[in-house]
């Protein structure tokens, strides 16, 4: 459906050419091409081992790509560390959340904006985290260990939210949720993508991931196999069979 | 099993030691005359007071030493876990350098004449020398080592440690370093609250309270502590926040070896005597303070450190010593090391160590 509104000639913000990755001798991205404009929610579907996790760490600049190139608002960064990534715009909600779970939930807070120097605007976006979420106001200085699955969600995109992103790369965020929270946790993403932020996820759960996505794309052993709109993924019978469960 | 069996043999032998020596303390302290009390020890008559103050007190400045340098096997072992075993030497680095300063202000003079100027002087010098050692250790000899099995870096530690001893050796040579005397207005006997101190002992307990003040500040309060608490959970997601984890790591020897080079100052104003040597039985109980007190934990470490000194200062009077064990002011080291044991029998996780989950460490 956005497809047309969001690569009529707008710069990605962040974008894959032709990436191959390997861990050793063992080929992990192969021809990988990827482009997430500004605004946009779009999701990553696979099966295990299919290259999604790599494709995450090689956008944020944990694995290098052995040719291709990572690009960010047309800069090539290739060999640029995360930190500069995160300082332009980039962030990650990890798979699990893994929150410091020995550190209050306003240090992990805090230290989501560890890169940032402007004391101001970093209350400004603690008292945003707090609206979006008030049970987290109220367990500011308890260690985040001790927080529910849920809480813990809300923290992690909170710490995430903290140094500004302009795209949100998010691992599994359904995943280790209970049931009734993913579906919460789907309308939560939808929130903050409403609010304008990019928004790039993987998901193994294709269906609820398609459901509120714009566009996305299939990778398989490495290979971007399918590369469309969200509906006409939905629609795909070969998709249908292999990740929805059907046929 | 035989090994349970064993070890639960220990536990009972040291308890019972424990209680029966505590018990016939007691009983000597109130009726002297009485059987049970001259039972092991014909003749004891228990401590006076001020003689159980004084025990307290060296105890207490000796602990606050180890807990010093404890805070540096504990802070490593978080952030990279393993234990450095190099560490002891980076406190000897601190004491030598302090010899080497005061040796030259006592010459011209200005250790009498300005005395609280020589130590900042002394002190500011031996942070600087440790830390940099500290840091040259962790660059040269850990740094390769990141990514092997934690038995390697151990291994090297042991390595880096014999080379800092040789080095200083022949550097300085072998002959034992006395440092001077502190000033008589410091040094005398004070009275605070009827216990009976003497100024050195009380320099040592200040000097260590203000460094761990210090240090809790460093690692509770500033961006750096935050960045160093995040790098020991997750150095992943550490760098996802944008932290310079090799810089964190860094930090978190300097400020360990900063810690080691004041207790080194400490020790050298106190014992008076240092050689190339130095840092091995303090490094060793210092290390063991770090594992009673829950290594990884700061709180841990120096109420580790100071437990430590406290029983290997106490202990041989309160309990060998109506057990009827002879020569008992000479088994210090032997009650150190018997305190490592039975907190690796009945908590091995330390005093103050959360249990560490499977997840955490390997």
């Amino acid at each position: 459906m956005s497809e047309t509104s969001s690569t009529n000639g707008a710069t990605a913000l962040l974008e894959f050419r032709q990436v191959n990755t390997h861990y050793g001798a063992v080929h992990i991205l192969k021809d990988v091409d990827l482009a997430i404009y500004p605004g946009e929610l779009v999701c990553l579907l696979g099966g295990n081992a299919s290259g999604k996790s790599t494709t995450l760490k090689t956008l944020l600049g944990m694995v290098t790509p052995t040719s291709g190139e990572v690009v960010l608002d047309g800069e090539v960064v290739n060999d640029k560390p995360t930190s500069y990534r995160v300082i332009n715009g980039v962030t990650m909600v990890p798979e699990n959340r893994r929150l410091f779970k020995r550190l209050s939930v306003k240090e992990n807070l805090e230290l989501g904006a560890y890169l940032r120097n402007d004391k101001d605007g970093i209350a400004e976006d603690l008292e945003k985290i707090y609206d979006l979420f008030p049970r987290v106001k109220e367990r500011l200085s308890q260690k985040s260990g001790t927080l529910s699955g849920g809480e813990q969600q809300m923290v992690a995109i909170g710490r995430a939210l903290m140094s500004r992103p302009r795209v949100l790369l998010m691992d599994e965020p359904s995943m280790g949720l209970a049931p009734a929270l993913v579906q919460q946790n789907f309308e939560l993403i939808q929130q903050i993508h409403a609010d304008g932020m990019a928004i790039f996820m993987v998901e193994q759960n294709a269906n609820m991931a398609l459901s509120i996505a714009d566009r996305g794309w299939v990778l398989q052993t490495g290979r971007v196999v399918l590369d469309d709109t969200a509906d006409a993924l939905m629609a795909n019978p070969e998709l249908r069979a292999s990740y929805l469960g059907e046929g | 099993m035989a090994v349970d069996r064993f070890l639960t043999f220990i536990r009972v032998f040291l308890v019972t030691m424990i209680v029966v020596g505590l018990l016939a303390f007691i009983w000597q302290q109130f009726d002297p005359e009485n059987p049970f009390a001259q039972w092991r020890n014909p003749g004891a008559r228990g401590l006076t007071g001020d003689q159980f103050k004084g025990l307290l007190i060296s105890g207490l400045s000796q602990g606050s030493m180890y807990g010093l340098i404890a805070l540096g096997y504990s802070m490593v072992y978080g952030v990279l876990g393993f234990i450095n075993f190099a560490h002891g030497e980076v406190f000897m680095v601190g004491a030598m350098t302090g010899f080497i300063a005061s040796d030259k202000f006592q010459a011209n003079g200005m250790w009498e004449s300005n005395f609280l100027l020589c130590l900042v002087l002394i002190i500011v010098m031996a942070v600087f020398f440790s830390t940099f050692t500290a840091v040259v250790m962790e660059r040269v000899a850990y740094r390769p080592l990141r990514n092997s099995p934690r038995l390697i870096p151990l291994i090297t530690s042991i390595g880096v440690s014999f080379f800092i001893q040789n080095f200083v050796l022949g550097l300085f040579g072998p002959s034992t370093k006395s440092y001077p005397r502190l000033p008589e207005w410091l040094s005398k006997q004070r009275s605070i609250l009827t216990f009976e101190i003497a100024g050195t002992r009380l320099l040592v307990l200040a000097v260590a309270a203000a460094s761990m003040a210090g240090l809790w500040y460093i690692v509770e309060r500033t961006k750096t502590g935050k960045a160093m608490r995040a790098v020991a959970e997750d150095k992943e997601i550490a760098s996802l926040m944008g932290i310079d984890v090799n810089r964190t790591i860094v930090t978190t020897f300097a400020v360990g070896g900063a810690m080691a080079g004041v207790g080194g100052i400490l020790w050298g104003l106190m014992f008076r005597s240092v050689t190339h040597m130095t840092g091995f039985l303090p490094g060793v109980k210092a290390f063991t303070a770090a594992v009673v007190g829950g290594i990884g934990n700061l709180g841990g470490a120096m109420a580790g450190g100071i437990s430590l000194g406290s029983a290997e200062s106490i202990a041989p009077l309160v309990i060998l010593e109506p057990l009827g064990v002879p020569g008992v002011s000479q088994l210090k080291d032997a009650v150190a090391f018997t305190v490592l044991v039975l907190v690796l029998l009945f908590k091995p996780s330390g005093l103050f160590g959360e249990r560490l989950s499977s997840e955490d460490r390997a």
